[in-house]
């Protein structure tokens, strides 16, 4: 059967793009649309690369001749002083970026699969009142100064971890996504037949459903992953500016912008010399970069997770 | 309740059961357990969407802490109900107006060219020849819908610090500004530049989302439009903006109904908080955060809070109904 549909499908195919030889642009036209996408790509490059070429240049490169793609000299300076210091902030922060993030994903993850594969089941008797129960918030919050003063004055969140993870770690767009999967491919004869065989729903869902469901939990892992690393609303929301032992990355790169004394403060403390000159200016990037530096390398292998997660989860109600 | 339920739960079971000869053991242990697997995403629900629903009464109060008591206590006892004296007071202050025009201006020129950008660039690079520089360039667009607000912010740094900026090293020898401009409190420099950063970022996102419809059209569909004589112009009008349009008017209600809200990092974290640029960054959600954590008047931000959710859920709705109405189809519900 399925050797004479790809008999079949493959001069179709190849008939296609004959056709769509014949409908493409003119050569003029695909080399000035190139052209505009080459530029484009660039705009959206460019910047990044600036911010990388800075944080590799000479501190004095930077005083003389201010950022610039072509820097006078070459130093790695900024890094070495960054990674030193193993007991600093600054390790510190990535290291609670990471941790939050790990955590806030694996929460999220449980979170949005569990109601998404509940919701998913046709003769799940609730699922008409959930769906509503998570569909409501789309439409209505109670605003950031509700939110806020029950993360803080009822649930006590300020200054913990849990409120750089708790507040975002649940999203009725995830939820839909994953049902909207659950429904079109986990066929329900699967569940049957693992029913008959005297499964209970925890273990169906956690031996068949999440095994079959792994490009949905990449998506939405993924999703997560990229939300946590890069939040830094929660952190300023959250966090008293004092606590710096709970700073995530991007909340470091905040208090930079504004006093490099983040830096000058914990150098007096450790005891090491205030003379020696601190290369403030390419630290800066280089910090910019240690946040840059995983996203970029790997979004575009998971890019194609991104662009399914658009297209399964036809967001409906 | 459940003597309602269980007579009409029955039949269903048996129903069920006789379809399957017999194998599903009773749908009401899968109500349960189904039911305690997601109790913990409804607690959840509870706790940080729910119960901020129920907390917009503190926009109707005027919130005064006591010491040493529990918020509730401060809330519920402490403070006296202000009715709509909280909206008249928000309503009367200095920044009312320009916050609501920012908001709303801002967000209609970003709807329309969030639309109309996307959708060109996701068909002219469909046009290309060569799908691996397609394929580079969507990877490299793609990548500032990655990155923070943060992040950027730096990236805009780089170019616009007064001292080391690349623009005040590269723009006053060529005798484009003065030299050592001050880019942070150039407001006319940053109404558009507020346009360009929006676009520049979900530029890549947008594009790639109306590429995945895209691919998703039948070619068969431009052959009969090539054999009738259809130009590429007429194949892009008649076949892909209408095949586009139910994904096209599903990213339009998203975005009017959230036209009251505005991205609270373009606004704020991006120009670094600049006071001068306060006439055109002042945006409702700006407004919210600085009344709330700044200067902690409570009054104020919560009732520019509810405006702002009461209007966004009227505006979805009607958005809805609105898309609803030119293609049933298309509706978000």
């Amino acid at each position: 059967m399925s050797v004479s549909a790809n008999v079949v499908q493959k001069p179709k195919k190849k008939h296609i793009d004959a056709v769509l030889k014949y409908t493409r642009v003119s050569p003029v036209t695909n080399i000035l649309i190139s052209v505009l996408f080459i530029l484009l790509a660039l705009l959206c490059f460019l910047p990044a690369l600036l911010v990388a070429i800075v944080s590799f240049s000479s501190e004095s490169s930077v005083i003389t001749k201010g950022y610039s793609y072509v820097p006078l000299a070459w130093s790695v300076e900024s890094y070495t002083y960054l990674f030193q210091q193993s007991s600093s902030y600054i390790v510190r922060s990535f290291l609670n970026s990471i941790g939050v993030t790990l955590v806030g994903t694996v929460i999220g993850l449980v979170m949005c699969s569990t109601m998404g594969y509940a919701l998913s089941r046709p003769n799940y008797r609730l699922r008409g009142l959930f769906t509503w129960f998570i569909f409501i918030p789309m439409l209505f919050s109670g605003g950031l100064v509700a939110s806020y003063m029950i993360n803080v004055q009822i649930l006590g969140l300020k200054n913990t971890y849990w409120a750089l993870i708790l507040p975002i770690c649940c999203s009725s767009f995830y939820i839909i996504i994953m049902r909207t999967f659950f429904q079109t491919s986990v066929p329900e004869a699967i569940i049957e037949s693992a029913k008959i065989d005297g499964a209970r729903q925890l273990r169906i869902f956690a031996q068949i459903v999440l095994p079959i469901s792994l490009p949905a939990i990449a998506t939405i892992g993924l999703f997560f992953t990229f939300a946590y690393w890069n939040d830094w609303m929660m952190a300023k929301y959250y966090l008293d500016t004092n606590k710096q032992d709970l700073f995530p990355l991007q909340y470091v790169l905040i208090s930079l912008e504004t006093n490099i004394d983040f830096l000058t403060r914990q150098k007096q403390f450790m005891g090491v010399d205030a003379n020696t000159s601190l290369p403030s200016e390419t630290i800066r990037m280089a910090m910019v970069m240690v946040s840059v530096i995983p996203i970029a390398c790997s979004y575009p292998f998971f890019q194609k997770y991104f662009i399914s997660g658009l297209t399964i989860g036809a967001v409906k109600g | 309740m459940d003597k309602t339920l269980k007579p009409s739960q029955a039949p269903v079971a048996v129903k069920h059961k006789k379809k399957k000869n017999g194998g599903s053991n009773g749908s009401s242990f899968d109500n349960l357990e189904l039911f305690l697997l997601h109790l913990p995403t409804t607690i959840w629900y509870l706790i940080f969407c729910y119960a901020p629903i129920f907390g917009i009464v503190i926009a109707f109060m005027d919130y005064s802490v006591s010491p040493g008591r529990s918020f509730l206590y401060s809330l519920f006892i402490n403070s006296k109900f202000r009715g709509l004296g909280n909206f008249r007071a928000l309503f009367n202050s200095t920044y009312f107006n320009i916050m609501l025009r920012n908001t709303l201006v801002y967000n209609i020129i970003f709807i329309t060219l969030g639309v109309v950008i996307p959708v060109t660039l996701a068909i002219l690079i469909n046009q290309l020849y060569s799908k691996r520089l397609a394929k580079v360039c969507q990877t490299m667009m793609f990548l500032p819908h990655f990155l923070s607000w943060v992040v950027i912010g730096y990236f805009v740094y780089a170019f616009l610090a007064t001292d080391a900026g690349l623009f005040n090293r590269v723009l006053p020898s060529l005798g484009l500004v003065e030299a050592r401009h001050r880019w942070y409190e150039d407001i006319g420099f940053w109404r558009w530049f507020l346009v360009f950063l929006n676009q520049w970022k979900g530029m890549g996102y947008g594009m790639v989302v109306y590429l995945a419809s895209i691919s998703g059209i039948d070619a068969e569909l431009y052959e009969a439009a090539l054999i009738d004589g259809a130009s590429k112009w007429k194949q892009t009008r008649y076949i892909t903006i209408p095949l586009l349009r139910p994904i096209m008017s599903i990213m339009l209600i998203l975005a009017v109904g959230s036209i009251f809200r505005s991205d609270f990092g373009l606004f704020y974290q991006a120009p670094r908080n600049s006071g001068g640029l306060t006439d055109v960054t002042m945006t409702i959600d700006v407004y919210v955060f600085k009344a709330l954590l700044v200067n902690s008047n409570i009054n104020l931000s919560s009732s520019s809070s509810l405006l702002q959710s009461v209007c966004g859920c009227i505006m979805i709705i009607l958005s809805n109904v609105a898309v609803k109405r030119i293609d049933p189809e298309a509706g978000l519900f």
